[in-house]
């Protein structure tokens, strides 16, 4: 099993990263690009195939250390 | 005093800091090795700046579950006086032995140089010597020194004077080009609730001698060792 997870900077936190690339793509004559946010993207891969254990340490481990709720959301889904 | 000045995998602050404590202001200080599991008898420890375990992940994510954080914490807990300063600064928030975060800043650019700062408040164990309105000019080296905090919480810093010191400009005003990196309410610094545990993105101990262009850190060691100081007298007494 592997855990793909997401993480990407809450809404209310300033993302100068995304910004600067959202004004790139307007540089660049992209049309209509909004707001961009920038995160990060993670693999773990997992021994075992009992999917709803491993959804609970995932879900431990990113709220613990993969990523910071005070300032991070994360998603994420277990795949075979 | 005795100081502990943890050592991370790419601390590049902590002789810096043993240094100033010890020859400068002539206290003890002795390096602690981030696998150690014990303080020992120290009365205060300090978390030096850095780029712990190569800033993966977050800047301090790493740091935060090594062995020696969990004594930090412990100490804290018992009300343990602590000091972090940038990447310690860093750790200490993601320990949530601090409220709030550090992120890039906002100008995505590392910031190097002479910033000045003020004490927000002179009643804590890391501001008692700071004069109130003096200008410190102290320097900073970060690339995620951009201080956030939820509208709820930056609150709740206001009301109890949690928030130690702000960027300013030379004359003492909190503008917006005093701020290095887009911090809220230009904060530089903040300590918890109990007020026994700080930390902040500026480092004083590059700017504790005349020789390096400014002494106006010392300000700060010397704070928290007169804190001490108090403390061992009440004790003693």
């Amino acid at each position: 099993m592997k855990a793909k997870i997401i993480i990407t900077p809450k809404k209310a936190v300033l993302d100068p990263q995304g910004k600067t690339v959202q004004n790139a793509l307007e540089h660049m004559g992209y049309k209509g690009v909004g707001a961009v946010h920038v995160g990060k993207y993670i693999e773990v891969e997992l021994a075992g195939s009992d999917k709803e254990s491993a959804h609970k340490q995932i879900d431990e481990a990113c709220h613990k250390i993969l990523s910071n709720p005070v300032i991070e959301d994360y998603k994420f889904e277990i795949v075979d | 005093m005795n100081f502990a000045v943890l050592q991370f995998p790419a601390s590049n602050c902590d002789q810096d800091a043993v240094h100033v404590l010890q020859n400068v202001l002539g206290h003890s200080a002795r390096l602690l090795w981030h696998k150690e599991t014990a303080l020992g008898d120290v009365d205060a420890v300090l978390v030096p700046g850095g780029f712990s375990y190569g800033d993966y992940l977050r800047t301090g994510a790493i740091a935060r579950f090594s062995p020696v954080m969990q004594a930090v914490k412990q100490f804290a807990d018992n009300g343990g006086h602590v000091l972090g300063i940038c990447n310690g600064f860093q750790i200490l928030c993601e320990a949530h032995l601090l409220p709030g975060a550090l992120v890039r800043n906002r100008s995505l650019q590392f910031r190097c140089e002479t910033i000045h700062l003020k004490a927000a408040t002179t009643d804590s164990p890391f501001t008692n010597q700071i004069p109130a309105d003096k200008v410190l000019r102290v320097p900073i080296a970060h690339g995620e020194g951009c201080y956030f905090a939820d509208e709820e919480t930056l609150a709740k810093l206001q009301v109890n004077r949690q928030v130690l010191w702000q960027y300013c400009d030379a004359t003492g005003a909190l503008t917006d080009v005093a701020n290095p990196n887009g911090s809220l309410l230009n904060i530089a610094g903040v300590c918890n609730e109990r007020r026994n545990v700080a930390g902040l993105m500026p480092h004083p101990e590059r700017a504790s001698e005349p020789l390096l262009g400014s002494a106006d850190g010392r300000l700060i060691f010397e704070s928290l060792i007169h804190a001490l100081q108090q403390r061992a007298g009440a004790k003693a007494a």
